[in-house]
């Protein structure tokens, strides 16, 4: 009996009274200012604190404060026609990458839609390129590019290395080289998209169409399409993104040689702000010039969205 | 509380404050350890085991921390904008020691040097390029430790070969031997270059990144005659001039013969295409070369010889400098300076500077430079030795990492990526040179 009376749940009275006290919304700041105060240290802070630092000649390692010297990083920067050339290689790159793989990520989808035997294990395989460090990506592409032992060349059909191209130390090859890369690694992540996109879409749309002998370029140009253009945009939004931001992949290449042939605007911040320079001041001017352009790209990328979302 | 407890209380507090003040004077005056802050590479791990042998007899442990060479100027100087006293010494690359000074991270080490005669017993260019700053001021920061400079391996087995000497002797007019010139130099990498075979003529530094390009750039450059600047660090019409335009124009031309797949390429990749056997010679640093005589790791480790740079074509012959000096920094305690002065005061001493050599590190010590012993210690010894009596170096202001980024850039284009000409690639190098060091207040606007 007294057994018993031990295991019986406590009386609703019997809890302590300051548990009571916590109300929902303290119980809900109590949550949210932990995450508050690390994104504002880790994140904000360092936000306007690069801001302040690209009006001034800081230096990381010059052991001086910053010194303001008003819009001269920008002036610089903005007449310089290196960086010009590194924003026009910039946007080549993402046009070209995000292109391709825009175009084989939904090919990809398409061929990936009807499940057949084996195709989970198909997709599984296409999508490990995604999952790999971009620099180990970019260290074991190098090895395949070489011209005298790498497989590339010969799959590609130069079987002879004396005549093979160096891909990675041609001016005129380099960058396509970054881009074959890119695209192998990332253009799964579009056809991931694009798959989920195309299993939302309903069957009964396409049987409808087939009552209507709707021809199969029909069905993909106002069915397919359509429906999954939303996810499509959202995967080319990020995938744009990513290659502005092009970095690691490129140092892993080419290291933006030959001479400034893939030299992106990453590896010049990088460049600016570490590689024995360590001007920190101009580095974090090109930083937020590159982040006003990404802002300008992505706004345009989701006012379409919306528009498409709309119509 | 009763008396004989008060007693106890105040006997247990007497004990206390006697053992805090203890700890205190051992924290102070007893220095237990030195740490050393050095590049990821194998003359660290003899620094390391020099380091237990001063342990050993002084009981201070030393600590070597290495840190891989892309990172290692980067940690440094981390640590010099912290004012950190994280590390005791750091063997610090030459070009640095401007820097080191200027912004007050190494101790001046002027007088314990030439007070000890420690200055005298190094050779007179690594004294110059590892511890003075400014050049000719007779100031110095940095104690001499690990010399180096870019030196050549090639193959015996091809050079001694009765069929190639044949062929090489009726095409060239000459017997085939290590090369005393640039000119001889290139004649034997077009010889030994037969794609179909695999196999290429010579290994040059090429890598964009850092100082890869410039350190074998140099080599040809400074032979010809030009530098990358004048006696009043004067730049225009110095980089460019027409010897180093020659000199760009050689070091492209040379590049022909390197093997396919080297155009981003330093000292890793050298020492690959010869393992490889791909390339029948190759410019690296001195510490590079143990790999190539180890049979465990070079297949050609037995038939694999060594010379130093050849001469350009007025007879001026130039190496690029490599190496580092051992630097004091300036964050920590004095009782820390101190310990860390007795320790190059004892590791400046002829014997063991000696073990040093014998353990694979590369002294600056002239008598033992000067030793049968050491010149007969490893196959590349004396083409070491040669070559510390005629290294020359890049920049090594505060602005260094500045004017190394668009020499690189520029002529990793010409080489490489053959943009342009010679002449472009310096014109272009020398405009951005002059104005960094104009923003610098170096040059007058």
């Amino acid at each position: 009996m007294l057994k018993h009376e031990a295991q019986a749940p406590p009386a609703p009275a019997a809890r302590p009274a300051n548990r009571r006290q916590i109300s929902d919304r303290t119980l809900s700041q109590l949550f949210i200012w932990p995450t508050l105060i690390l994104l504002i240290i880790i994140n904000i802070f360092p936000l306007f604190y690069s801001l302040f630092l690209s009006f001034t000649n800081y230096s990381a390692i010059a052991n001086r404060p910053p010194e303001w010297i008003g819009f001269t990083n920008f002036d610089r920067l903005l007449n310089s026609s290196d960086i010009w050339g590194y924003f026009s290689l910039t946007g080549r790159y993402a046009l070209i990458s995000v292109g391709l793989q825009t175009v084989i990520g939904f090919g990809l989808a398409l061929l990936l839609r009807k499940k057949f035997r084996g195709s989970g294990i198909v997709t599984t395989l296409i999508l490990i390129p995604m999952m790999l460090s971009p620099v180990v990506v970019g260290l074991f592409w190098k090895l395949m590019f070489n011209p005298a032992y790498g497989i590339f060349n010969y799959l590609v059909g130069f079987t002879n290395p004396v005549t093979a191209p160096d891909w990675l130390a041609s001016p005129s090859l380099a960058l396509w080289a970054i881009i074959i890369v890119d695209v192998w690694m990332w253009s799964p992540f579009v056809m991931l998209l694009c798959l989920s996109g195309l299993s939302a879409i309903p069957d009964y749309l396409y049987e409808a169409a087939a009552i209507d002998r709707a021809s199969a370029w029909f069905q993909f140009r106002r069915i397919t399409l359509p429906q999954v253009a939303p996810l499509l945009l959202i995967a080319v939004l990020f995938r744009t993104i990513e290659a502005f931001k092009a970095f690691d992949l490129v140092m892993g290449l080419t290291g933006g040689g030959p001479g400034n042939a893939t030299q992106m605007i990453s590896v010049e911040i990088y460049s600016q702000a570490f590689l024995g320079q360590f001007r920190t001041g101009r580095a974090s001017a090109l930083a937020y010039i590159v982040l006003v352009i990404i802002i300008a790209v992505s706004n345009v990328y989701i006012r379409t969205l919306n528009k498409v979302r709309e119509g | 509380m009763s008396k004989q407890s008060r007693w106890f209380a105040a006997l247990m507090i007497f004990a206390l404050l006697a053992l805090v003040s203890i700890n205190v004077a051992v924290a102070q005056d007893g220095i237990t350890q030195l740490t050393i802050l050095w590049a990821e590479w194998d003359p660290a791990n003899y620094l390391q085991q020099i380091g237990n042998e001063y342990e050993a007899e002084t009981g201070i442990k030393v600590n070597v921390i290495q840190e891989p060479w892309g990172s290692f100027y980067d940690r440094m100087a981390v640590e010099w904008a912290a004012q950190g006293d994280a590390y005791d010494m750091v063997v610090g690359d030459s070009q640095w020691i401007g820097q080191g000074v200027e912004q007050g991270h190494y101790v001046d080490l002027t007088d314990f040097l030439v007070s000890e005669g420690i200055a005298e017993t190094v050779t007179p260019a690594t004294l110059q390029y590892y511890a003075e700053y400014p050049t000719g001021s007779g100031r110095y920061y940095a104690y001499p430790t690990e010399g180096d400079a870019v030196g050549w391996a090639y193959r015996k087995d091809l050079f001694e070969d009765p069929q190639n000497m044949a062929d090489f002797e009726a095409k060239y007019g000459r017997p085939l031997q290590p090369p005393e010139t640039w000119a001889e130099l290139r004649d034997i990498a077009e010889f030994f270059t037969r794609p179909d075979e695999g196999l290429y003529g010579v290994g040059v530094y090429t890598q964009i990144d850092y100082d890869g390009m410039i350190m074998g750039f140099q080599n040809a450059f400074f032979s010809w005659g030009a530098d990358w600047k004048n006696e009043n660090n004067e730049v225009m019409g110095v980089v460019n001039s027409p010897e180093a335009v020659e000199a760009l124009e050689f070091y492209k031309d040379l590049y022909q013969f390197a093997p396919p797949g080297t155009g981003n390429a330093f000292f890793a990749e050298m020492n690959d295409v010869f393992i490889s056997g791909q390339a029948a010679m190759i410019m690296n640093y001195f510490a590079f070369f143990p790999a190539l005589i180890n049979p465990g790791v070079n297949p050609y480790a037995e038939t694999t010889g060594f010379f130093p740079g050849p001469k350009g074509p007025n007879g001026d012959q130039y190496v690029s400098l490599g190496g580092q000096g051992l630097s004091i920094l300036s964050y920590i305690s004095p009782e820390r300076q101190e310990a860390s002065k007795a320790f190059i005061k004892w590791f400046a001493q002829e014997e063991v500077q000696a073990r040093w050599a014998a353990v694979g590190g590369y002294t600056c010590n002239i008598n033992v430079l000067e030793s049968e012993e050491f010149l007969s210690n490893t196959p590349y010894n004396p083409a070491f030795a040669d070559s510390m009596t005629f290294v020359k170096d890049f920049w090594n202001i505060p602005q260094f990492g500045e004017l190394l980024e668009p020499a690189q850039r520029y002529l990793h284009a010409y080489v490489v990526g053959g943009e342009g000409t010679a002449q472009e690639a310096l014109d272009k190098i020398v405009e951005a040179h002059q104005e960094i060091l104009e923003d610098a207040g170096i040059l007058g606007g």
